[in-house]
């Protein structure tokens, strides 16, 4: 009888468990507006300027308690997602535009319009078009802007001296796709092999190079290019999708991009950049941050990695003029959004509320890390960082000329990066030529057609 | 449960017939019955864990293979649609022959290797501090390993490389070339490894009587001849057991690649496992996920049984 008992008990404690573990993401309870929030950002270099925030605001709501969780890059989308399935995902984190379709898809994210019309948030007091690329296929908002970043060339400036460069020319090069323009003669110029010969000199060792013209981070299979030739590609009028936001069809069969890859892909076979194979396991950044490469091209929200290694004198160029004298450069903006399952909605709509605006903003600009959203905000970064010996004009004159293009917001973003990265790899590597990125651009397209 | 109830059987009650211990109330006076309860209650713990963590999510697992679902959200029936386009798609094609690569550069290395030190061990290497040595490479997390291995053998800062450049030669691209990123991984877990397939091989080789050898050298037998004919074909059992379990332990390589080469470059390291999380969590297609998962499993127990089936892994030649 005893062990009757027992085996019952086993069994009953089982599927206690088993039900507890069910409805672990149940009940509510409690007011909404008051008690802890989770809040999650990626970059850790903002930690403490969004920790500040928080200090700051919980002085003003002392009924909430923002508690903040950085986590990488690599795995932060993987957290949040499966987050959401087991009913631990944060209250309010920080989105990405290649992310948020998918999760308005799936009805993962608060709506905010009627957060934004009761609170009277002031959508114009943002830089032009960030408060837009938040607005879903069917209207609703689900973020509020935080900040944006464009893309620059990062160069070294004792390298550039040595090669007879001056800060003039590197701020006005020239690129096309057949000979690569001035760029590419900086470029070559600026390519040092180990017997102290340079790229664009007879008797230049490829296979032996000291320092690379131009740093090669990976192939951007995976980012529509963002920092590594959406800004070559797009100078000559090529855009991503047929149009952006919500666009259902690819554009990598276009003979612009696929020309402007054949020429940066040839930049490694030159020895003016790196292998790719070579780059697997290292970081650009580092690598330009111990003298092996003189140019790379990089977001604004590195500059604070850029400009901090110790011994090197950065200089900040902006991307290349096209062959029509066209600059271009991907424009990006990270936004807060809540996630639907959050027991702590209206806490969670003023701390969204709160990073949104100019407090907040105005806080994270001092710190000089990103540019905020707020347009006096950024303005106030700019000085934060000129204060700090750091001229960030050539990130800031791409949003003032309106040379940006938006980073493409589609559907499928993770299934389209599962393609075209290895497509890319390949091109890159010389494992094949561009055009084979028509095939991928192919299979791309027919994630859109079901 | 079947199969439990049956276990205190034939053993102990050798003859008794077969349908009175099936069916109905046991009888008291019979001697296995005292047993079972208290032996279920043992076995609850473990069932328990095997029901919860093992047959319940596979056969979840092989229901979600029929469907498309994306984690959020609920599943959606679509029948063997996930077979048929993983029928036709190369990346499946491609990461079975990678993976199948990793297997057999993994398998053959390593066992060679593990023999060789299991003998070292039983006729040479008594000491037991070298003998523990030998483990330690097995001790250390395999991702550990791995990122320990990549930073050593990265391309511009490594210390491997920098050795090879001291000797004149290339440097070599050991994650990032598509001819070496497999047999790279390949050696790095051959290298964790070796160690413990050499102990479980050494315990096969202490199992061999003594007066085995004794006879084959009475009979003027060389060493040589020993290993081929005496050792080797005596530790049969024990080598099919090694390889049932580090071919089916290569087929699921995937932290090592996941926190090196990450598929890449291209797809040579894109590995049946890798492959199976990049569908799943990283594209959020849990259906095919599973599908492919289940076409895994099915390999692998097709693998095993081939093994145990043709090396005869379950019969000794010491009886």
């Amino acid at each position: 009888m005893n062990t009757k008992k027992a085996i019952g008990a086993v069994a009953v404690a089982a599927a206690a468990a088993l039900a507890l573990s069910a409805c672990g993401g149940g009940s509510t309870g409690g007011d909404s507006a008051k008690g802890e929030i989770s809040y999650w950002l990626w970059d850790a270099n903002q930690l403490p300027a969004y920790q500040q925030c928080a200090t700051d605001f919980q002085k003003t709501h002392p009924d909430i308690k923002v508690k903040i969780t950085q986590t990488g890059w690599d795995d932060y989308w993987g957290k949040i997602t499966n987050g959401m399935a087991a009913g631990t995902a944060p209250d309010v984190f920080t989105n990405h535009l290649a992310k948020y379709p998918d999760f308005i898809k799936t009805k993962q994210l608060v709506a905010l319009d009627d957060a934004v019309a009761n609170d009277k948030v002031d959508l114009s007091q943002y830089n032009e078009g960030l408060a837009d690329l938040w607005v879903g296929q069917d209207g609703k908002r689900y973020g509020l802007p935080k900040d944006w970043d464009t893309v620059a060339l990062f160069y070294n400036k004792k390298m550039a001296a040595d090669a007879g460069l001056t800060a003039e020319q590197m701020a006005s090069l020239k690129w096309n796709p057949q000979d690569g323009g001035s760029y590419e003669k900086a470029i070559a110029r600026l390519t040092v092999d180990k017997n102290g010969k340079r790229g664009d000199e007879p008797g230049f060792d490829k296979n032996n190079v000291a320092v690379y013209g131009l740093g090669l981070g990976g192939s951007g299979g995976e980012n529509a290019g963002q920092t590594e030739w959406s800004f070559l590609a797009a100078s000559l009028g090529w855009t991503t999708t047929d149009k952006n936001p919500w666009g259902t069809h690819y554009n990598y069969d276009d003979k612009r991009v696929q020309d402007t890859i054949a020429w940066w892909a040839s930049l490694a076979q030159k020895g003016y950049m790196p292998k790719l194979e070579a780059t697997v396991g290292a970081n650009a950044a580092d690598s330009f941050g111990a003298g092996k490469a003189a140019i790379n091209s990089h977001g604004s929200w590195m500059i604070g990695q850029y400009t901090g290694y110790k011994g090197i004198d950065v200089g900040i160029a902006p991307t290349p003029q096209g062959p029509e004298g066209q600059r271009a450069s991907m424009f990006n903006g990270l936004a807060d959004s809540i996630w639907a399952g959050t027991k702590k909605k209206d806490a969670a709509v003023k701390w969204v509320e709160y990073l949104a605006s100019a407090a907040c903003q105005d806080v994270v600009a001092a710190k000089a890390v990103v540019f905020p959203a707020i347009k006096g905000s950024s303005d106030k970064a700019a000085a934060a960082f000129k204060a700090k010996g750091v001229d960030v004009s050539a990130f800031t004159q791409h949003v003032k000329d309106k040379t940006t293009f938006m980073l493409p917001i589609t559907d499928n973003a993770a299934k389209v990066a599962g393609i075209m990265k290895p497509a890319m790899d390949a091109v890159v590597t010389g494992k094949a030529p561009a055009s084979s990125l028509s095939a991928a651009n192919e299979q791309v397209n027919s994630l859109f057609a079901k | 449960m079947t199969t439990l109830t049956k276990q205190p059987g034939p053993g102990l009650s050798a003859g008794g017939p077969q349908k009175s211990r099936r069916r109905g109330k046991p009888a008291a006076d019979f001697r296995g019955t005292g047993d079972l309860k208290i032996a279920l209650l043992f076995i609850a713990p473990a069932m328990l864990g095997f029901v919860l963590f093992y047959l319940v999510p596979t056969i979840r697992g092989i229901y979600l293979s029929f469907t498309e679902y994306s984690i959020l959200g609920d599943p959606e029936w679509i029948g063997t649609r996930n077979y048929e386009r993983i029928a036709k798609d190369p990346l499946f094609w491609n990461a079975l022959g990678v993976t199948s690569q990793y297997v057999l550069i993994n398998i053959v290395l390593q066992t060679a290797l593990a023999l060789g030190l299991a003998i070292l061990m039983h006729r040479v290497a008594k000491s037991t501090i070298v003998r523990g040595a030998l483990l330690m490479p097995y001790l250390m997390a395999n991702v550990i390993a791995a990122l320990l291995w990549f930073w050593m053998l990265d391309y511009q800062i490594g210390i491997v490389n920098q050795l090879i450049e001291w000797t004149g030669l290339p440097r070599v691209a050991f994650f990032g070339s598509e001819q070496w990123a497999i047999p790279t991984q390949a050696l790095i877990n051959t290298w964790r490894h070796m160690g413990y397939t050499a102990l479980l091989i050494f315990a096969g080789l202490q199992a061999i009587p003594h007066s085995v050898y004794e006879a084959a050298s009475i009979d003027g037998s060389k060493a040589i001849s020993t290993f081929w004919r005496i050792t080797l074909p005596l530790l049969r059992p024990v080598l099919v057991l090694v390889l049932v379990v580090t071919v089916i332990g290569s087929f699921q390589v995937f932290d090592t690649v996941a926190v090196t080469t990450a598929g890449g470059p291209v797809n040579a390291t894109r590995v049946l496992q890798f492959y199976i999380y990049q569908r799943a969590f990283n594209e959020q297609d849990f259906g095919y996920g599973s599908a492919l998962a289940v076409i895994l499993f099915l390999i692998l127990a097709l693998v095993a049984f081939i093994q145990m089936k043709s090396l005869r892994g379950n019969q000794s030649d010491l009886d």
